[in-house]
């Protein structure tokens, strides 16, 4: 456990970030840019949890956070699958790029 | 000093009386407008004749002579602590005298329209304009200040304008009263110069403070206004020729007067109140308001004489050709004016010097009665006949005698015969022109007897003539009121003479002795008699003798019935030359320049917009990537800003 520095985990939260954001920029399927979302929602979990256990092990607070987040994006998943069947119903496909009608 | 505050209701009634009939009068009150109306005019007349009686013979006078009295003074518009337009109430001799000749004038004027314009579609509009003319005239002789006699003077010309206009379907109305507007504003331009030269050097727009800085030659505003020149005049030359300018085009003086003969499209009442008896006078008002100062410049004084005197002779020739009647009245109210105005011109300031100021007055008293009852005479005429020409009438003598007799009394006060009162103002006239200059003497007698023989022409041709027409008229002569208007102006115009002007308004104040000299009198009337008699030879009865003259005088005929061409300059002018070289350039240069200017910066904005529309894509991962861009900036910022702090 000794070997694994902070900025290893550091690294790896941040590669998840900019993967997740990678795939929020490109993907034309919405639930794979759910997915993407949720990607970079855990990857700041990591983050914190990761400064919890390095920094100030015996406190809980980023516990806390993390256990918040995880809350919020279950809550935000849900609206979004919400908000993806509205737009499939009107629009009968669940790409991305078919629901530009705000076009000038 | 009693209190004149009574003397804002003179013009403040007929505003009222404006407001009410022009607001309300068309759909309340049609029926009772015209009586609303006269009831108004009659107590203002009313309070102008108290005015007059307290002014003239209980409170007037100090030491002998009639004094300004300011009335009412209300600072209105402060330029500087020396510059201020002053609302005020100026009583003096002239203005006092105009007040009652303005509102009794207009009084018998509403009285005849009361049957003239009867059965009229538009008779409270009609009446409202009477009152806006009625109160525009009032303020306008009540002003003691130059700018507020300035805004009357404009209110004046468009109430002349409204009322020229009345029959506004009529295309020849429309460009009768754009004419005179045009006409009379474009003087007024003049009038604005003057009015800035002459506060400029004397420092003040009040009446009595200018005109006692400017007539003491130690005063040091007189020293800078006659000692600065201009292209070789002195400024005080060219400030009271320049107001003179703005005078000229409203009394109709060559070559301003274009617009005269055409202002006769209006209904004939307005002819009587505006352009014979109270507007077109306005311009000898203001040179006569002015006077002192006038006085203490000759080369002002000899442009007022030349331009009245050569106004009277060219209405007079071209007045002896006209066969609309309503022109051949224009032209004499030009001529007359022109009289009235070479009188100030070559009167002096003072005592017996002054006497051509008095007989210029005592000629604009007069003058309003008979001409005004020319003009209502005329009117009945033509609402009998339904035409202006004299080829349609003849012979009306005894189918109207009313009118007949009123027209007659007025032909013989305008030729100046005893004891008509013509006659006493017009001798007046004429020895303030022989006593000044006697080449100015000539040309008045012989415009005198011009007077005399077109005006018999006039009269001979309304009601002889022809056979005398003895058939009976569907609606009689004219209804009650336009008879008695006729009367009480005639009795006017029998007596008017023997009013004594010559001892209350005078130029400096004090009474003058004024007797009739018989022997000076002998040749005006002989020639007037001797003009008389050559109109009753040529068209008491129908004959061929005036038609060989005129064909004998060929081409001058045809000059003096084409009233000189003078219509016809001014249109080439405008149209070729003004129109072309300055109204089409300056047409294009905005339609192109400014307009095209205007159109570059609306283009390059859409050409801008068009290019930038593409960020609103309606992708939303677009705007995620914006959103990310923006934050990658400011983070950039963030950083940059607070590196050297940590």
């Amino acid at each position: 456990m000794q070997d694994i520095n902070l900025s290893h985990i550091l690294f790896v939260s941040t590669a998840l970030f900019f993967i997740g954001m990678f795939g929020l920029f490109t993907r034309r399927n919405m639930i794979t840019m759910l997915m993407s979302v949720e990607l970079i929602l855990n990857s700041v979990n990591i983050n914190f949890i990761a400064f919890n256990k390095y920094l100030y092990p015996d406190k809980l607070d980023g516990v806390f956070f993390a256990i918040f987040i995880i809350t919020i994006a279950a809550a935000e998943a849900a609206v979004a699958i919400a908000i993806i069947i509205n737009l499939y119903r009107s629009h009968h496909s669940i790409d991305v790029e078919d629901a530009s009608e705000m076009k000038y | 000093m009693n209190s004149y505050a009574y003397i804002t209701l003179i013009p403040l009634l007929p505003l009222i009386t404006f407001v009410l009939l022009g607001l309300f009068g068309g759909k309340y009150l049609k029926a009772s407008s015209g009586v609303l109306g006269t009831l108004s005019i009659l107590i203002t007349t009313l309070l102008s004749w108290y005015t007059a009686w307290q002014y003239f013979f209980i409170s007037g006078k100090t030491g002998g002579a009639y004094q300004q009295i300011i009335a009412l003074k209300y600072t209105w518009l402060q330029f500087s602590p020396n510059i201020s337009i002053d609302m005020g109430i100026l009583l003096d001799p002239i203005s006092v005298m105009m007040i009652a000749v303005v509102s009794f004038v207009s009084l018998m004027v509403h009285l005849f329209s009361l049957g003239y314009m009867k059965g009229e579609e538009r008779f409270a509009t009609y009446y409202a304009f009477l009152s806006l003319f009625t109160f525009s005239m009032l303020g306008l002789v009540l002003a003691a200040n130059i700018f507020q006699i300035y805004i009357f003077w404009e209110l004046v010309g468009v109430s002349s304008f409204l009322l020229i206009g009345f029959y506004f379907e009529k295309p020849s109305a429309v460009a009768a009263s754009k004419k005179a507007f045009i006409i009379t504003r474009f003087a007024d331009l003049g009038f604005l110069i003057g009015i800035l030269i002459l506060a400029f050097y004397s420092g003040t727009l009040d009446f009595g403070v200018l005109i006692n800085r400017l007539t003491s030659l130690q005063s040091p505003e007189y020293v800078s206004i006659s000692s600065a020149s201009f292209m070789g005049a002195s400024m005080l030359t060219w400030g009271l020729v320049l107001v003179f300018i703005g005078g000229a085009g409203k009394s109709a003086m060559f070559p301003l007067h274009v617009w005269l003969p055409d202002a006769m499209e209006g209904p004939t009442p307005v002819s009587a109140l505006i352009h014979a008896a109270t507007m077109v006078v306005a311009g000898v008002f203001l040179v006569a308001r002015l006077f002192p100062v006038f006085s203490f410049n000759s080369s002002a004084l000899q442009v007022v004489t030349f331009t009245g005197v050569f106004s009277a002779l060219l209405a007079a020739i071209i007045a002896c050709t006209q066969t609309d009647i309503k022109r051949v009245l224009a032209f004499s109210t030009m001529s007359q004016i022109g009289f009235m105005m070479f009188a100030l011109g070559v009167s002096g300031y003072g005592g017996e010097k002054g006497l051509g100021y008095m007989a210029s007055m005592f000629h604009l008293f007069t003058h309003a009665f008979f001409k005004s009852l020319l003009f209502l005479c005329a009117g009945a005429v033509i609402h009998v006949i339904h035409s202006n020409d004299m080829k349609d009438m003849g012979g009306l003598r005894k189918i109207m005698p009313l009118t007949h007799m009123s027209f007659l009394i007025a032909c013989l006060a305008i030729s100046g015969i005893p004891p008509f009162s013509g006659f006493f103002s017009k001798e007046e006239i004429l020895l303030a022109a022989y006593r000044s200059s006697k080449m100015v003497y000539a040309v008045a007698v012989m415009t005198s007897a011009l007077t005399a023989f077109y005006m018999f022409r006039l009269y001979y041709s309304i009601f002889w003539s022809k056979e005398a027409r003895t058939d009976a008229l569907p609606h009689g002569e004219g209804t009650g009121s336009m008879k008695i208007t006729l009367v009480i102006l005639a009795v006017c115009s029998l007596f008017g003479g023997f009013v004594p002007i010559s001892s209350w308004v005078t130029s400096d104040g004090f009474p003058l002795k004024t007797q009739i000299d018989f022997g000076f009198s002998i040749w005006p009337v002989l020639l007037a008699v001797t003009g008389i008699a050559l109109a009753t030879y040529l068209y008491k009865t129908e004959n061929k003798k005036p038609q060989q003259i005129a064909s004998s005088l060929g081409g001058f005929y045809k000059l003096a019935y084409q009233k000189f061409y003078i219509d016809e300059i001014y249109l080439f002018i405008t149209r070729k030359i003004i129109f072309n070289l300055i109204g089409r350039p300056a047409a294009w240069i905005d339609k192109h320049i400014i307009d095209g200017f205007m159109n570059l910066l609306a283009t390059i904005t859409e050409k801008i917009s068009w290019i930038i529309r593409g960020i609103q894509s309606g992708k939303v991962q677009n705007y995620a990537l914006y959103f990310f861009g923006g934050i990658i900036g400011l983070a950039a910022l963030f950083i940059y800003l607070t590196h050297n702090a940590s």
